[in-house]
């Protein structure tokens, strides 16, 4: 869907180095007009490098960045006033909500009425208009983050550049302040490229999304492609796909694996070919009862431990370690306890099938 | 005792009376000690940012040659002021030796170390990632460096108390490269000097008092512009 989309920012054969060694390497990357990019990527991936190069503080060593086919680094200060950016810290300088709100447009000689009008405007967006006359200093995490957030919009950027923008705060505060900026960049329509982690953020608020893993571009397409599908081991484990198992295609659609037999209707690979087979825990449903459907196997409960929402049981079957999220509501009606058995069912729709070529 | 009591007295009574002398000497010193700080803030502020934001070779040696200028005898400055500003030196056409000219050249290089040293310090405290927010919100080099000001502003007001104190505090140099001169050179340091070596100690003192309540009230001022924390 996405790859439809005219690129706003398109990134070529780029290369950056920190003291001689290459730390980020991006053939092609292109950031869709008007929609979320999430970036997402284990620790050290290149994320936040990725975002200083579009942001132009970090020098690529070789490769272009290009805004609307134009060389962004070819006026900086001119790029710079088409884009902004917040981060995990809220960066405030010491001066009042309204000031800092105000800042973005007063470097760009925006008058003073109108840099009022707009700073109010999106500090009630950001729901945080009764703050504009307190000092920065005065502010919890949460609201100096709607002010970062603000600040950022006031400058109505064609381009926004987040990193990890909301891991700072804590858990309900995070909740409110996604769910505000979930709509209001829905309205905006910024072209948003956003560092991110956490698997919910990306999901709910990404359009497309890329992955990067040592310094590479993996894998991009919609978040829900790069979660579902990843394209590699390394992709799998870290999108949390906790089943990996390996396997074999034994007959049209039919995969052996730690001694199952596992129905998947994904793009198969040769007969007889290693495969790796990928779950999400929370494709896995615990059941009492079998419905005689495909991929029912019967397993035991190893180890059960709550995890937020979900309940993660560790299952063994044969010589296969299954993970399960079950909700907890589900969860309390099956009352199991470590030692029982349980039947465990995938739908072939959720068996995803990587050619294993280790 | 009585000597210092006199030395009040005789301090509020050169005062009172608007002595003129003590007027024009008091106005001597301000002008020449505000017109070295102010340079030395012109040229101390851009370089304790470059020195604190920018990596390059020889910084090391400037921030060292920084440093052992904070601590650098008056009388050094005097000197090399002196030797080049004499009549046979470098920029002896220019006659600019035993003129307040002179004596600003030498209280400015005794205040810049001082500057650069504290803006240096103050600059270098800010968040790096703060002054790539301000690059990213789009601010060109001078905005940047405004806003650095702007945000390092305590530790700035600093570096202009401890800029203005060598310079006004400073006798050596002055006298070196100012000679001293009744109604064209003379400040309030020197005088106070020539008063004590005359044993004028009433004189002395009362100089010396206006001296001290003149760094007072600018620092005064200074101080209520650092501590008003909530600068909108």
């Amino acid at each position: 869907m996405t790859d439809r989309v005219e690129a706003h920012i398109e990134i070529r054969d780029l290369v950056v180095q920190r003291g001689g060694v290459s730390v980020l390497e991006i053939e092609s990357l292109d950031i869709p007009r008007g929609l979320v990019t999430v970036i997402i990527g284990p620790n050290g991936s290149g994320k936040s490098t990725l975002l200083g190069a579009l942001q132009l503080v970090l020098h690529p060593a070789r490769g272009t960045l290009t805004l609307d086919g134009e060389a962004m680094d070819a006026d900086p200060v001119k790029t710079r006033r088409r884009m902004s950016a917040a981060f995990q810290e809220p960066l405030l300088l010491s001066m009042s909500v309204q000031a800092n709100v105000e800042l973005p447009l007063r470097l760009r000689g925006v008058d003073r009425r109108r840099r009022r009008e707009l700073a109010e405007h999106w500090l009630e967006r950001f729901g945080i208009a009764a703050l504009a006359r307190r000092h920065a200093r005065q502010l919890s995490g949460g609201e100096a983050q709607r002010v970062s957030l603000a600040r950022a919009f006031a400058s109505q950027p064609e381009v926004l550049l987040l990193d990890e923008p909301f891991s700072g705060v804590d858990a309900p505060t995070r909740e409110g302040l996604i769910g505000d900026f979930a709509e209001i960049v829905s309205e905006a329509r910024p072209t948003t490229v956003l560092v991110t982690h956490d698997r919910d953020e990306a999901l709910r608020l990404g359009d497309h999304a890329a992955l990067l893993i040592g310094g590479g571009l993996r894998q991009s397409g919609p978040p829900s492609e790069v979660f579902d599908r990843p394209v590699d081991r390394a992709v799998a484990e870290f999108v949390g796909t906790e089943n990996i198992w390996e396997g074999r295609r034994s007959e049209s659609g039919v995969y052996q694996a730690g001694g199952v037999r596992l129905a998947s209707t994904a793009k198969a690979v040769a007969l007889g070919a290693p495969a790796l087979l990928c779950v999400r825990p929370e494709r896995i449903v615990l059941t009492r009862e079998d419905d005689g459907s495909a991929n029912q196997i019967r397993a035991t409960v190893r180890a059960v431990r709550p995890r937020g929402p979900v309940i993660r049981s560790e299952l063994a079957s044969a010589r296969l370690r299954l993970i399960a999220d079950t909700p907890l509501t589900g969860w309390d009606e099956l009352s199991l306890s470590v030692g029982d058995e349980v039947i465990t069912r995938i739908s072939p729709a959720d068996v995803h099938v990587i050619e294993d070529t280790d | 005792m009585d000597l210092i009591w006199d030395g009040i007295r005789e301090a509020a009574r050169l005062w009172w009376s608007g002595d003129g002398e003590i007027i024009e000497i008091t106005l001597r010193t301000l002008a020449i000690s505000a017109a070295a700080t102010a340079l030395a803030l012109a040229i101390g502020i851009p370089l304790g940012a470059v020195l604190a934001l920018r990596r390059f070779l020889g910084r090391g040696l400037i921030v060292a040659a920084v440093n052992t200028g904070m601590g650098m005898p008056p009388v050094v400055v005097g000197l090399l002021v002196a030797l080049i500003l004499w009549r046979t030196g470098p920029l002896g056409d220019l006659n600019l030796i035993y003129t307040p000219t002179a004596m600003v050249v030498a209280q400015f290089l005794l205040s810049l170390p001082l500057v650069v040293g504290f803006s240096l310090a103050s600059i270098q405290s800010v968040n790096p990632r703060l002054i790539g927010q301000m690059w990213a919100m789009g601010a060109n080099r001078w905005q940047v460096l405004w806003l650095l000001i702007r945000e390092t502003r305590l530790g700035l007001l600093a570096a202009v108390m401890a800029g203005f104190g060598a310079a006004i505090s400073e006798v050596g140099a002055s006298m070196q490269v100012g000679g001293n001169l009744a109604g064209e050179t003379r400040v309030l340091t020197t005088a106070t000097v020539l008063e004590t070596g005359r044993g004028n100690f009433e004189v002395a003192i009362a100089l010396s008092l206006v001296l001290v309540v003149l760094a007072f009230i600018v620092n005064l001022v200074l101080t209520a512009v650092q501590q008003r924390r909530f600068v909108t």
